[in-house]
């Protein structure tokens, strides 16, 4: 026999359909990117899908201001002659341009760089790093922007 | 079918809340801006404790006015500091030619204001203080309100009263000045009929959509804002309010900006002075 | 571009072979995005300083690549491991084509 539903029972089915929307939000990449993110990866890469890890990208999670977003970006990786990141690519799948920066590193310096970003509206960040053996590694954030109080 | 347990059903109130607006709701992102102020100094001030627009601001913010370094403002105090040994104008003086050593001269100065000027018989704010010595002394243009010269004078000269307290007198001739910014500071204002009071007053420590409302404090002034990526002087910041509130908002300079000027430093009375302070 | 004068920070300026030094890097620019609108509803022009380059002795050991998603007045910090005493030359080029430069003496023993 099928009952209707009770309040409570309500309630609970509407704690499954909103938990699914929030981790699906969270699951960050899912989201589909407003610009060329996706060739913009492609291209840097050469077509290599990125292994998550190695590099950390720190943003806030929610923004004070999208006109300025202090981020970082690190890779944990040794600095030789041998071995080295060579390059760290920033884009924002949410931007008008998905390109933020790029940074170029050498033996002679540390894979760690901070800046201050724009980014126009709540999206993902994605770090792509390239080391000089060609491999890639990646990491995303989700930045949530948005406006003030006003409007203004 | 099991029954559904209490927690789970309440759990789901919370996140449909947080879901609708994860701002408003979340409490754990909230900066904590108790117990970071100071005693009220006059026994009529509307605040428990006066606290200064920074712990009203995110982590990520604090951290980059902490360091003078990372802090961008600092781009126009070293501005302000070239302008002050430059000679300009006819008199063919700089403001060092009078002042010398502004980290002596200067220290304390722009605490106190906005002042009374007694030839004027009205007060002035330090960015009328400097064009009357632009125009007088220096015999030199004034500077014009909003440019990058006098913002960045404003900003160097307040940097030499930074971490002193907010000092401003508020009584003799500077009572009816006083009064008059106290009243424009409770009047409703434009389409969405709001004062500084229904904000600042009334809701700080509170959102206002995703802003989380400080106590309108004017002792970081002029403010690098994130969003404006430059120095903002104050007259400008309150134009900024009125225009949000969909009022047409009284001009930088004008008598009523120098009222609320004067009544808004009287609210941060002990305050430090952090200019340039960071802001969103 | 009148009177652009970086502010740059070492954390020291003499390091053993292997040490690092930190850099902080502040310069004043717009950093015109082109994706603004004047009052009259035409487009402002990109202008922005599009890249930074981190020279000891004349040989690149950091660069950058700005977009006009960097904000105004960039701001760099970056660790350095120098394998010389030498110069550090600090240079942003604009979209027009002119330079910002600053340069540091640093001693690597």
């Amino acid at each position: 026999m099928i009952s209707p539903l009770n309040r409570r029972q309500a309630l609970a089915l509407g704690t499954g359909a909103v938990l699914a929307t929030t981790l699906s939000l969270r699951a960050a990449p899912a989201l589909a990117a407003k610009n060329s993110t996706d060739e913009a990866i492609k291209a840097f890469t050469g077509g290599k899908e990125p292994v998550k890890g190695k590099v950390k990208l720190e943003l806030p999670e929610i923004a004070e201001n999208g006109n300025t977003v202090p981020m970082t970006v690190g890779v944990d990786a040794p600095m030789t002659k041998e071995s080295f990141v060579e390059e760290v690519m920033i884009v924002a799948d949410g931007n008008p341009n998905p390109g933020v920066i790029r940074f170029h590193f050498t033996p002679s310096s540390v894979p760690e760089a901070n800046t201050r970003i724009r980014l126009a509206e709540t999206q993902n960040v994605i770090a792509v790093a390239r080391m000089n053996d060609g491999s890639v590694f990646s990491d995303v954030k989700q930045v949530k922007v948005t406006i003030g109080g006003c409007g203004g | 079918m099991p029954s559904v347990p209490y927690p789970l059903a309440f759990a789901a109130v919370a996140i449909l809340a947080l879901a609708v607006s994860p701002h408003a709701q979340d409490t754990s992102e909230r900066p904590a801006w108790q117990e970071h102020g100071i005693k009220p100094q006059s026994p009529d001030s509307p605040f428990g404790e006066v606290v200064s627009g920074l712990y009203f601001r995110s982590k990520e913010t604090q951290a980059m006015q902490a360091d003078d370094f990372n802090n961008p403002g600092f781009l126009a105090v070293e501005q302000g500091e070239d302008l002050w040994s430059k000679v300009d104008g006819a008199a063919g003086k700089s403001c060092a030619s009078c002042h010398n050593e502004a980290a002596t001269a200067m220290k304390g100065v722009a605490a106190a204001y906005p002042k009374w000027n007694g030839k004027l018989g009205k007060p002035v704010n330090l960015e009328q203080r400097i064009n009357i010595c632009r125009s007088g002394a220096l015999k030199a243009e004034p500077w014009a309100f909003g440019s990058p010269e006098l913002t960045a004078m404003t900003t160097y000269i307040r940097n030499q009263s930074r971490g002193m307290p907010v000092a401003v007198k508020v009584d003799g001739p500077m009572t009816p000045w006083f009064d008059r910014g106290k009243a424009l500071y409770y009047q409703r204002n434009g389409q969405l009929d709001l004062a500084c009071a229904s904000c600042h007053e009334k809701n700080h420590g509170k959102y206002l959509r995703a802003d989380f409302l400080s106590q309108g404090q004017s002792n970081g002034f002029p403010v690098y804002r994130l969003r404006d990526q430059r120095l903002v002087p104050l007259h400008e910041r309150m134009e900024g309010c009125m225009q949000d509130v969909r009022a047409t908002p009284y001009k930088p300079l004008s008598d009523e900006f120098l009222a609320l000027e004067t009544y808004v430093a009287w609210r941060g009375l002990g305050l430090p002075v952090e200019t340039p302070a960071v802001r969103n | 571009m009148a009177d652009v004068k970086p502010r740059i920070k070492l954390d020291k300026k003499d390091v053993a072979q292997g040490g690092v030094i930190e850099v902080k890097t502040l310069v004043s620019h717009t950093m015109e995005s082109g994706q603004r609108k004047d009052k009259d509803g035409k487009t402002i022009p990109r202008k922005i300083l599009n890249t930074f380059i981190c020279d000891l002795n004349g040989k690149t050991i950091f660069s950058a690549d700005l977009e006009s998603a960097v904000s105004a007045n960039p701001y760099f910090q970056f660790k350095l491991k120098p394998e010389e005493s030498g110069t550090l030359t600090f240079t942003w080029i604009d979209d027009d084509g002119s330079k910002i430069q600053a340069t540091e003496q640093i001693k690597v023993s």
